[in-house]
């Protein structure tokens, strides 16, 4: 296994984040532009203490103690068990065992990192900066942990071949572990922080909030890119011992899935409303990004395209129907890009597969149950938890404060203080 | 609304559980499985009709 090229791909991953802050802070108001940045890296900050010191434990690693009990004639291995404050693991030149185990707590680390951005995103222009910290450090210290141990971490999903004589749960880049778990998060905040002040009228008919900034939108789709690559390599070294000829596969699936869902949502947006939608082509981009995750080599390029194809097209249709008919405010699109397009990746792993044993349909049921597992219990596991946070620590900022935009209200200054500041054209007063 | 949703969402994912588990044929399965993501599906809607009615009331 090729440890050194693992860990330049782990050192690519902060891109990934850097690239979904620059969408989310971009597609939100001019007026919360520093706040959303701030809370990016306050998430990222917060997420990698939380996560080193007591969510590295729980997520454990493969050959490490975990909780586990007995139903059903069969060991259910549910949470990790490894010692907290890891320290001084792999730093001895002659211990192999311990620098994989070092570089799995460094990929988890900017994993929960990355999963911690993704609410950010829903919440953008109203979620306040301490429950959005406190959102993080439940994220990093519980429930990224937890899905991980299942996936990545020789859980019950990654045993399912041992136990049930099916086949493992694949997540090779983490469309499960990361994305959908993010995804999740968002859903949950969107759900409990309600729409941004004049997004509905009275009938529930959106007003349209355009995104501020979308060259950055778009520059961060870019810089995701590296940082998706990254992550999609070293997870395929480290839990999928995969070697260099199959990381160069990694790579190029990676570029073309997320090609096809950019061009898809180019194509879709053209024949629906005339002009490209360059913002919900971004959101196709990343979608092709996240659906290709799940896979990375396990595909041939021909199903990596239509994966990311299927992803940019779901995606377009998943923004307009939450906002249409759902009314749910996101101004990033987190929900459709990363809960969606995520659940779809690890569903066409299972289509298109490429495995070297077991059946078509035992891969495909184990691919069924992480995404049941993932809707069925991860999903009111994450609403109630934040559910409880929120009576804690309210999330949604106050009507002023909605009005003001955040950088204002929680940071005391604007973003751009020499811009010429407009009547608000969004707000009723 | 909202807990009927999460109770959904957690018979679904019992459902798979208990399909693994009681049956034998991958086939069979594959189709209780399937069914218990079926009952997840009508979870999430319940939750989503219960929060859009939250905001029409708020509004």
């Amino acid at each position: 296994m090729n440890l050194l090229l693992c860990l330049v791909c782990i050192m690519l991953m902060p891109l990934a984040a850097a690239g979904l802050a620059l969408i989310h802070q971009g597609l939100g108001r001019s007026r919360s532009a520093a706040h959303a940045m701030l809370a990016t890296l306050c998430a990222l900050a917060i997420s990698a203490i939380v996560f080193v010191t007591i969510g590295s434990a729980w997520a454990g690693f493969a050959g490490g103690s975990a909780h586990s009990f007995a139903a059903g004639g069969v060991r259910w291995d549910w949470l990790g068990a490894v010692e907290f404050f890891p320290s001084g693991i792999g730093m001895d030149p002659a211990d192999a065992a311990g620098y994989r185990r070092a570089l799995t707590l460094c990929l988890e680390m900017f994993a929960a990192g990355l999963a911690a951005t993704i609410p950010l995103s829903g919440g953008t222009d109203r979620w306040r900066l301490a429950p959005a910290c406190l959102a993080s450090a439940l994220l990093a210290g519980f429930l990224f942990p937890l899905f991980a141990h299942w996936a990545w971490g020789a859980g019950w999903l990654a045993g399912l071949g041992a136990n049930f004589g099916i086949s493992r749960f694949v997540d090779t880049g983490g469309a499960g572990v990361v994305q959908v778990v993010g995804g999740l998060m968002a859903v949950s905040v969107v759900w409990i922080l309600g729409p941004r002040r004049g997004k509905f009228a009275e009938d529930g008919v959106p007003a349209a909030i355009p995104g501020h900034n979308i060259v950055q939108v778009l520059f961060g789709c870019i810089l995701a890119l590296v940082g998706w690559i990254g992550l999609d390599s070293a997870s395929s070294i480290l839990f999928f011992d995969a070697g260099p000829q199959q990381v160069v596969w990694v790579v190029i699936n990676a570029m073309l899935s997320a090609s096809a869902g950019g061009l898809a949502a180019v194509l879709v947006t053209r024949a629906r409303y005339r002009k490209p939608d360059a913002s919900i082509s971004a959101n196709g981009w990343i979608a092709g990004l996240v659906a290709g995750s799940a896979a990375c080599a396990m595909v041939s390029p021909v199903a990596a395209i239509d994966t990311g194809i299927v992803a940019g097209v779901l995606v377009t249709y998943m923004i307009e129907i939450a906002e249409l008919r759902l009314q749910v405010d996101d101004p990033g699109g987190a929900v459709s890009v990363h809960a969606g397009a995520g659940l779809w990746g690890l569903i066409a792993l299972g289509l298109f597969g490429h495995f070297p044993d077991g059946t078509r349909a035992g891969h495909m049921l184990a691919q069924l149950v992480g995404v049941a597992a993932l809707l069925g219990f991860m999903l009111p596991l994450i609403y109630g938890a934040n559910l409880l946070l929120n009576r804690v620590a309210p999330y949604r900022v106050d009507n002023d404060g909605d009005w003001q935009g955040m950088d204002i209200r929680e940071l005391g200054a604007g973003a751009y203080p020499e811009f010429v500041v407009h009547a608000d054209e969004f707000v009723p007063r | 609304m909202r807990l009927i949703g999460c109770l959904l969402l957690l018979s679904g994912f019992f459902v798979a559980l208990a399909a693994l588990v009681l049956l034998p044929a991958v086939l069979t399965r594959l189709v209780f499985v399937t069914a218990g993501l079926g009952v997840e599906i009508l979870g999430v809607a319940l939750l989503t009709r219960a929060h859009t009615l939250m905001q029409k009331e708020r509004r």
